[in-house]
């Protein structure tokens, strides 16, 4: 059995009647009656931890990378306090089949129960032999782990949209989870990588409030997922003012003008970067000088050159962009429409001559 | 030549038809404050996303970009508003108000009418018809170029301009859900900015086919936008 909340508590040195205290202050913050400060701490006695399965398919890891540099709270508490991290091939100590033999065994004990989080795709294409894990392809592995899972977690942008493997032309039909897995909840926690605090901040919630947090449209946290880079940028009196970056060695990259017409892509991306920022509060892209590149929305890699604001569209098969299509057909129609007015009076003025028809008809 | 409509419209006017009452007094002030909210629109939306050169000085003495978006928001609730009364008058108005909501698809006669105006156009036919409201070809033109794109365009525009209001503004509630169809914030601007330069050339067309058949079809068509009246000139 994995320990109860209490138990971890106790564990780590914390007295009884400090325990009592947290009980009674939850219970008022939470505008509850004294009745149910005995109620919280039988909860926090009795529950156990919520095991939680980390898997790996198509990825590069720095959804790890990030997770393991969190700060608030420690990645050390989220993974040895809060959350019961029973299965994690790159954290783990076990290997091979030992480890393997965790999944089935936190299957079967907390079936229903337990959550999966997942980095990475799995390829669909040749039967999903692009991604092998422990002999077998990731999509199965996926599929079987979540089969008895309680809720997903779609870590980044690989699980949430597919990225960087999922562009075009997606040779190995890297696929998100959420295709793969129709019928459990699915959070999507996109990011290349996602913010350390918001992989551990929606862990956490999870396992405080045993329930998923409230989504958008598109199964992302609204309380990270909710705003845009551009809503919450400290540039944006800058964008506000109209004052630009124009080359990323002039003046106004000096001054920390907005980065708009370089390219930033803050005014389309949902995410918590100008908010929380990155490596505990140190700085983030535009803090540092270069546009966002829009990681948390999809489809990233497949939207034009990082570079530009009105950028390529790629539906059309040739990159062009909105400017150059849509000014070249309207400079089209206008040539038409001059050449139409030309051949018209020509027309015109070689009929008028003895023509006559029209008051002839009346 | 009349249509047949058209015919049983003059008849009931008398034998010698000059003039006919056509555009209403509202579809007639929506058009006017229509073209003005669309020259703003396509103006300022032009600039938001190419913004003009940068502004010297502080960015709190400075408010460029913010007056440019207030500019394209404030044309836009105005195209949106207008567009709601015009539909409404497209109900209670005389039968030319429904012109450039309703195409007459199944008529082969419409059609036939279509294809006639098509060789005009082409200069395959040597004289022109008349119409009391739109010629077919007009109303197909008004009808995909301007009542079409005009829903696509408020769609996509309410869509990105929720994304500034926020989650569960009115705006997202009702076109929230048009930025993961078409794939995000970004292709949603991309598409947006595709549609203003087809409205562009739309206008371009518009305001052309106007003044030519002003001259050349026997029928007046910018003045009747004005007073109302549709004068036959022969």
């Amino acid at each position: 059995m994995t320990e109860t909340f209490y138990e971890v508590l106790r564990r780590q040195g914390i007295t009884r009647r400090s325990f009592m205290k947290f009980c009674s202050l939850t219970a008022t913050s939470l505008g509850l009656g004294s009745a149910f400060v005995p109620k919280i701490a039988h909860a926090l006695e009795t529950k156990p931890r919520t095991p939680v399965i980390w898997l790996h398919g198509l990825e590069c890891t720095c959804c790890s990378e990030s997770f393991i540099r969190s700060a608030h709270p420690l990645t050390k508490d989220v993974v040895l306090s809060m959350l019961s991290l029973d299965y994690d091939d790159t954290l783990m100590a076990a290997a091979g089949h030992q480890a393997e033999a965790i999944i089935e065994e936190v299957k079967k004990k907390y079936k229903g129960n337990y959550i999966v989080a997942v980095e990475g795709n799995p390829p669909l294409n040749e039967d999903g032999m692009y991604c092998i894990h422990g002999g077998r392809p990731f999509v199965e592995v996926l599929k079987e782990t979540c089969a008895d899972a309680k809720a997903i977690i779609s870590w980044g942008a690989c699980a949430s949209y597919g990225c960087v493997q999922a562009a075009k032309p997606n040779p190995t039909r890297a696929t998100p989870v959420h295709k793969v897995i129709t019928d459990k909840p699915i959070v999507r926690v996109p990011g290349c990588p996602p913010i350390a605090e918001v992989m551990t901040g929606v862990v956490t919630y999870m396992l405080t409030f045993d329930r998923i947090p409230e989504l958008d449209r598109q199964g992302r946290p609204k309380m990270f997922y909710g705003q845009r880079i551009h809503d919450k940028c400290y540039r944006r009196p800058h964008f506000d003012a109209g004052q630009f970056v124009e080359n990323w060695d002039d003046d106004a990259a000096r001054k920390g003008y907005c980065l708009y017409k370089m390219g930033c892509k803050g005014p389309t991306t949902y995410n918590a970067c100008s908010s929380m920022r990155w490596n505990g509060g140190v700085s983030w892209p535009v803090q540092s000088g270069h546009g966002c590149i829009g990681c948390s929305e999809e489809g990233f890699w497949d939207k034009g050159s990082f570079y530009d604001r009105v950028t390529d569209i790629k539906q059309f098969g040739v990159e062009s962009n909105a400017d150059k299509v849509g000014g070249t057909a309207a400079g089209v129609v206008g040539a038409a429409v001059a050449a139409h007015a030309a051949v018209t009076a020509l027309a015109r003025a070689r009929a008028r001559p003895g023509e006559d028809q029209n008051s002839g008809e009346k | 030549m009349l249509s047949q409509q058209d015919m049983l419209e003059a008849e009931r006017h008398g034998r010698q038809v000059r003039s006919i009452y056509v555009y209403e007094a509202p579809v007639r002030l929506w058009h006017w404050i229509n073209a003005l909210a669309v020259v703003v629109l396509a103006v300022s939306g032009y600039f938001i996303g190419k913004p003009l050169p940068t502004m010297p000085g502080e960015a709190s003495d400075n408010f460029l970009m913010g007056y440019i978006r207030f500019a394209h928001f404030a044309a836009a609730y105005i195209f949106a508003v207008g567009l709601l009364g015009r539909v409404y008058w497209a109900f209670v108005g005389n039968h030319h108000a429904r012109q450039i909501f309703r195409l007459p698809i199944t008529n082969a006669h419409w059609w036939s009418e279509v294809f006639f105006e098509l060789r005009w156009y082409l200069f395959l036919e040597k004289q022109p018809k008349k119409y009391v409201g739109h010629n077919p070809m007009a109303q197909l033109m008004m009808f995909f170029f301007f009542t079409i794109l005009a829903v696509g365009m408020l769609c996509t525009g309410f869509a990105l301009y929720s994304e500034g209001l926020g989650l569960g503004s009115w705006a997202d509630t009702l076109f929230g859900w048009v930025l993961p169809l078409l794939g995000g914030s970004m292709q949603v601007h991309s598409l947006h900015r595709l549609g203003m330069w087809i409205m562009m050339s739309f206008v371009v067309v518009h305001v052309y086919a106007a003044i030519r058949e002003d001259i050349m079809s026997r029928q007046s068509l910018i003045s009747t936008m004005i007073s109302g009246w549709r004068m036959f000139k022969d």
